[in-house]
Order: structure tokens, then C-alpha cells, then sequence
């Protein structure tokens, strides 16, 4: 049980390092929204995940699980309402065709 | 199982740099504003670890929790207040 928990955690922080890359390296700002709105996600709820199978059946583990379903609706939510206000507000969508973009 | 904690939670601090970085130099608000989020994501991790390391996660769990909700909240606010402004796009 424990070794599959640490397991969890340790995948869950690949995909937080995956998306911290894309954070870094992509080329506008849909593109970030992209890298956070998705791999962020999965990661925090596998390292949560990971935390409350380690933490086992307590009270603890139910909070832990209760910031997991509310992460799980709230990360998405925040990074698609940001991408919503961005496109309103003129953002403009990067393409090849104009060269190197920030 | 201390130190695979510890390891975790230097990883997470690591990690915190990145949207620290699109922070500071994002070209328009919106990329500050995302930087702002996955810090809030990451930093929240990094309570919960740093909880499993002193052996208190009953009492940091319920800060990682509300951390999260004003963090959402914030966010929330942040792309209402900006929605539409075209200062905001640069």
C-alpha cells in the first residue's frame, strides 16, 4: 500500500514537472493555458492521491481527498476562464507563420 | 519515510520556480495571472509535504484547503476584472 502511494507521488510529480516545462517553453499564452490547464491537474490529483493512500484511512485522508475532487473541478475551471477573458480581450493566438512568438 | 518527503518537498520547491519565472516576465497580465494559479497549486503541494514532514498534516491539511478555495477565488476575480480590457493584452 505504501509503496504504491510513494509511486503515485512520484508520478504525480513528473507530470508537475512536465507542466512546469510547458509553463516555461511554449510559445504564447494558450499554449500555456494548455500545459496547465491539463497536466497540472492530473499531477496535483495524483500527488494528493498518493498522499491520502499514504496517510491511510483517517480524517486526514477524507480532507485530502475532499482538496483532490475540489482541485479536480477548480484547476480547469480557473485556467478556462482565464483563456476565456484572454480571448476577449485580444489576445492574439500564435502561429508559425509569424516567426518566433514571446 | 521522512526523507522521501524531504526529497519530495525540495522537488516541489523546485518546481515553484518555474511559474515564478512566468511570473515576473509574462508578456500580458493573463500569463501572470496563470503564473498565479499553478504557484498557488504548486505552493499548496508543498504545505501538504512540509505537513508529512513535522508529522502535523491534520493541522496543515485544513491551510492547503483553504489556500486552495481563495486561491480559485483570486483567480476568479482576477480574469472577471480583466475580461474585456485590451490592456490586458499587452
Amino acid at each position: 500500500m505504501t509503496a504504491l502511494a510513494l509511486l503515485m507521488v512520484l508520478g504525480g510529480v513528473l507530470f508537475l514537472v512536465v507542466s512546469s516545462v510547458g509553463i516555461l517553453r511554449l510559445p504564447d499564452f494558450y499554449t500555456r493555458a494548455h500545459a496547465v490547464g491539463a497536466t497540472e491537474t492530473l499531477g496535483a490529483m495524483l500527488v494528493l492521491g498518493g498522499f491520502a493512500l499514504y496517510q491511510g484511512a483517517a480524517l486526514t485522508s477524507l480532507k485530502l481527498l475532499l482538496i483532490l475532487a475540489f482541485l479536480a473541478v477548480a484547476n480547469p475551471t480557473a485556467t478556462h476562464v482565464l483563456a476565456r477573458a484572454a480571448l476577449r480581450s485580444g489576445v492574439e493566438i500564435w502561429s508559425r507563420r509569424k516567426g518566433e512568438g514571446g | 519515510m521522512s526523507p522521501f518527503f524531504l526529497g519530495i518537498a525540495l522537488l516541489l520547491l523546485l518546481l515553484t520556480l518555474a511559474p515564478l519565472v512566468r511570473l515576473v516576465r509574462g508578456p500580458t497580465l493573463f500569463d501572470r495571472a496563470l503564473g498565479a494559479a499553478l504557484l498557488g497549486t504548486h505552493t499548496l503541494l508543498l504545505l501538504i509535504a512540509i505537513g508529512f514532514l513535522y508529522r502535523r498534516v491534520e493541522m496543515f491539511v485544513d491551510m492547503a484547503l483553504a489556500y486552495a478555495m481563495l486561491g480559485f477565488i483570486g483567480t476568479l476575480a482576477l480574469a472577471k476584472y480583466l475580461e474585456g480590457r485590451r490592456e490586458g493584452a499587452r
